[in-house]
């Protein structure tokens, strides 16, 4: 075994015993790349030098992956777009600055749909991601990247963005654990923006005592982030033994309906006995403004999407098409920087907020989003957690869903609603398809309990066990 | 037909902050291109905007004086549109909920309303180097600088009246010490909305823009030349067309910039990179506290205390500065009608000659007060503390040192202006034919005769009475 199958408290734990160092673990995390990266794609910018130069001065240092709309100070920075091609920030995010602080080692900027418009890392200007249970099988998007890398143990740990599944769907389609913290939680201070009310950025590992450890590095206030909220955080690796005991737990009807995948149904319905069988208390509840979340979600966020994107204009960085006069300089960069998709949000953003559509379209969403908010607050009200599916299908094949739009944005469906709502959610692995595909669970808290997720999510994993199968890697 | 005129002003205010509305950086003027900035003001990707308390306070402080009511949620809106100066091609600015809305300003006796007062970040700055036509370079030390956007209601009704409105609306700002208004930093721009209707009917006419106005004078011309183009317009048959014009001050004209038809769709929407949050009213109150006495009741007051003309009071309070100049030299030498006389005359004058503010002038008030005093005691006469006062402040010796050295002191011995007025009698029979024929002014001439033998330096009002006498006895 390799030390880069290592989870990142088994790995503290033998730095503890002088067992072994941060830079024995990167190279053989390099030494996993250089065998599938080709495979599988998951990195946009690798530099194993300077990571391992890295790990030598921090020999306790944690290995981590930093998904590519995250802003690394002079290392590039490009969102899988084109238009960033070249950007290299000349400063860090604050999850950056904290990683940093808790010296982590840097392994580098891992893959994903361009500026996170997405469910599949197809959209990447550096070509799609493959999963590394199935290579034929997309990975998940948009953090497809940070997903693949954990679950291919190319990285120990791995930071991602989630605006409407973006952490939970890849993880679960990978078969790794994806936390997408209560909106506030983490500074999003260098993310770059997708849409900034729904944009959160998370964690993805190889198991939930990972995820809660991953999370105190991150968690906290910015003042460089108006949005994040200045509470105290706990220690969430000292919660995860208490047990589901009494925890009462909220299955919501319209989560199982039409369209979710038999096999990914029948998992979750067993991984709700199981927590049953622990001693949470799980009843049927109903959100029923649920079906309006993709209809809300994309107008939303395209909406603020478009004004985000605006700033890629060829004048201050990135890619600039060469032209005699500004107008032309402005379209032909936004042409031929953007991919199709980002092309198509944006005009949707910008139809949605002109004036005359303004009212039908954004205020009336903002206003739906008000009501399926209500919906959760009054189910959290008397339930300490709510548990879903995380994606309604298991990762399906590269290419499939691609031309068709509509069906890629229903792969988000049970995703989105959390995200409208800024609420704190988990993907956890909850069994296999017949054909060697992982399930994912998503488990559901009210603002600021992350607490609770990791009590129900350990307990489960500790039960079962789904997060110790690895993938086969095959070469293509 | 006769028309009147709907005239609405949108002033941009830049509040004097150290630091930008939105991020740490400086907000130096004339500082090298791009070396006050970061990635906030720069926009750059994953970048996010905080707001700078300080400038929040000041935008309350001067909706407070504008006697606005203050908003009980505070947000932001982004208005979207692309221009190479514009960092993120939005700028953050207020537009569904303003900071305040609902005041007035009162003008000369007239109450002139106050639409809203909202914050906004400013835009960077296009450079043109002169050789190369076809390179534009792009300054962003501006990007980011706190404006502050007073819109009137479009009730002004003349270009005098906009005139003055805009020069009290200064000096409030001034009295708050926010800005320091100067038009040609930038620190002070003012757009119009002009539009012209026959007198006594009710629907506003078709709204003209006027942009690029760059002095209160330029202001009052441009609407002015606007005016009288829309009423010949009008008169000869023809149709005012909504549209935005650019004053030529070089020309004395205004221009046209874009039809209505290209006008921009802003796509306003809430900024979500700001949490909205309330002012608590405890704040406010806390601000309302420290606000500065204003022009308007400084004027009453001064009135008031200290027995001056409105129009004395209306000068001295134009300014702070020199509002607290008078009550200085007042507590020193309790006389303030002379030294508002002194101060709207003689001061004045100097400052204007000077074109300096009376903090650069360097005459002290205690200075100004003693002369003054002087002049009561008659120690010295007028026309010698006239030619004291540029010494005083060229010198910056006080009046007494300055008569001393120069020896000044006023003839008031009764013996020695007997023989000058005597001598004057003597060389003049004509002019005492004449003042004792009836002629009344012929006594001054026969003083200017006493007071140009003594150099000026005869105590006027002795030279008066001892003249009188002796005419009266001869």
């Amino acid at each position: 075994m390799g030390l880069n199958e290592l989870t990142a408290h088994e790995m503290l734990a033998k730095i503890k015993k002088k067992e072994i160092c941060s830079h024995e673990v990167v190279k053989d995390i390099f030494k996993q790349i250089e065998c599938f990266e080709k495979d599988i794609n998951a990195y946009v910018f690798l530099d194993k030098q300077a990571s391992l130069n890295q790990a030598k001065a921090r020999p306790a240092g944690i290995p981590v992956a930093v998904k590519d709309n995250i802003c690394t100070k002079g290392k590039p920075t490009t969102c899988g777009s084109k238009i960033l091609s070249g950007f290299r920030p000349p400063y860090n995010a604050g999850v950056i600055q904290k990683l940093e602080a808790s010296k982590a080692v840097f392994i580098g900027k891992t893959n994903m749909d361009e500026f996170a418009f997405g469910s599949s890392t197809e959209t990447s200007c550096f070509g799609p991601t493959r999963n590394p249970w199935n290579l034929k099988t997309i990975p998940g998007g948009s953090s497809g990247g940070s997903a693949a890398a954990v679950s291919a143990d190319q990285a120990i740990l791995a930071i991602g963005s989630d605006t409407g599944g973006s952490i939970r769907q890849p993880a679960a389609m990978c078969g790794v654990v994806g936390l997408k913290p209560t909106y506030g939680r983490v500074s999003r201070f260098g993310l770059i923006a997708f849409a900034s009310s729904l944009d959160q950025i998370g964690v993805i590992t190889k198991d939930v005592e990972d995820a809660a450890l991953l999370l105190n590095m991150i968690a906290g206030h910015d003042p460089c982030d108006s949005t994040s909220v200045d509470l105290a955080v706990p220690d969430y690796t000292q919660v995860l033994r208490a047990g589901v005991k009494g925890l009462k737990i909220g299955i919501p009807k319209e989560y199982f309906g039409r369209g979710i995948d038999r096999e990914v149904e029948d998992s979750v319905r067993n991984a709700i006995k199981k927590l049953s069988d622990l001693g949470a208390e799980c009843r049927e509840v109903s959100l029923p403004h649920t079906e309006f979340a993709v209809s809300v979600y994309y107008i939303l966020a395209p909406a603020e999407a478009s004004s985000n994107l605006a700033r890629y204009d060829g004048i201050q960085y990135g890619y600039r098409a060469k032209e005699e006069n500004l107008l032309d300089t402005y379209f032909d960069t936004r042409k031929q920087g953007f991919g199709r998709e980002v092309k198509r949000r944006v005009i949707l953003g910008t139809y949605a907020l002109s004036s005359g559509y303004y009212e039908a379209y954004y205020i009336k969403a903002q206003k739906v989003r008000t009501l399926l908010k209500k919906d959760f607050d009054k189910v959290f009200s008397r339930y300490d957690l709510i548990l879903t599916p995380t994606s309604p299908t298991p990762a399906f094949n590269i290419g499939e869903k691609i031309n068709d739009p509509l069906k890629m944005y229903l792969s988000d469906i049970l995703t989105i609603p959390v995200n409208l709502a800024g609420l704190p959610a988990v993907s956890i692995p909850c069994g296999f398809t017949a054909s060697g595909l992982p399930i994912g669970l998503q488990i559901i808290a009210k603002p600021f309990n992350e607490e609770a997720i990791f009590k129900c999510a350990y307990a489960f994993e500790q039960n079962t066990g789904y997060h110790l199968k690895k993938p086969e890697i095959e070469h293509k | 037909m006769k028309y009147e005129a709907n005239i609405g002003l949108e002033v941009h205010v830049q509040l004097s902050t150290k630091s930008k509305i939105f991020c740490g950086c400086s907000t130096r003027f004339g500082a090298r291109p791009n070396s006050q900035t970061c990635p906030v003001c720069l926009g750059l990707p994953g970048s996010l905007p905080v707001l700078n308390k300080e400038v929040l306070n000041r935008a309350v402080k001067v909706a407070l004086a504008l006697n606005c009511k203050i908003a009980g949620k505070l947000k932001f809106d982004r208005k979207n549109y692309f221009y190479p100066d514009l960092p993120k091609n939005y700028q953050i600015s207020q537009f569904g909920e303003p900071l305040s809305y609902q005041g007035y300003l009162e003008v000369a006796g007239r109450r002139i309303g106050i639409v809203r007062v909202h914050l906004e970040e400013d835009a960077g700055k296009l450079v043109h180097p002169e050789l190369s036509v076809k390179t534009s370079l792009v300054d962003f030390n501006r990007a980011g600088i706190p404006l502050l956007e007073i819109v009137s209601t479009p009730e002004i009704s003349s270009p005098e009246e906009a005139y003055r409105y805009l020069s009290l609306l200064k000096s409030i700002l001034g009295y708050l010490e926010i800005s320091d208004c100067n038009m040609e930093k930038g620190s002070l721009r003012c757009d119009a909305n002009v539009s012209i209707r026959p007198q006594g009917t009710a629907s506003l006419g078709a709204k003209v823009e006027i942009k690029n106005m760059n002095s209160f004078k330029g202001v009052k011309d441009a609407l002015s030349y606007e005016l009288s183009r829309q009423e010949k317009m009008l008169a000869g048959g023809e149709r005012i067309i909504q549209e935005t014009r650019l004053w030529d001050a070089a020309e004395g004209v205004t221009k046209s910039m874009r039809s209505k038809e290209e006008a921009h769709d802003y796509r306003y929407f809430p900024e979500p990179d700001l949490v909205p949050f309330v002012i608590e009213p405890a704040e406010i109150e806390a601000i309302k506290d420290q606000l500065p006495e204003l022009p308007g009741s400084k004027k009453e007051r001064f009135k008031k205390d200290y027995f001056l003309s409105d129009y004395d009071a209306g000068v001295l309070i134009s300014s702070k500065d020199l509002a607290d100049y008078f009550e200085e030299c007042v507590k020193s030498y309790n006389n303030p009608k002379q030294i508002s006389n002194w101060i709207t005359g003689e001061v004045l004058a100097q400052l204007n000659l000077r074109h300096v503010r009376i903090k650069e002038l360097g005459l002290l008030a205690s200075h100004l007060a003693e002369l003054i005093k002087m002049v009561d005691s008659e120690e010295i006469n007028i026309k010698m503390a006239k030619q004291i006062l540029p010494e005083l402040i060229e010198k910056k010796s006080s009046p007494a040192e300055i008569v001393k050295n120069r020896g000044l002191v006023q003839v008031s011995s009764k013996d020695q202006l007997a023989g000058i007025i005597d001598k004057a009698i003597e060389d003049n029979p004509g002019s005492v034919k004449d003042y004792q024929g009836g002629k009344v002014r012929a006594l001054e001439f026969l003083v200017g005769r006493v007071m140009r033998q003594t150099k000026g330096m005869a105590n006027p009002r002795m030279v008066n009475e001892i003249l009188k006498e002796r005419l009266k006895n001869s």
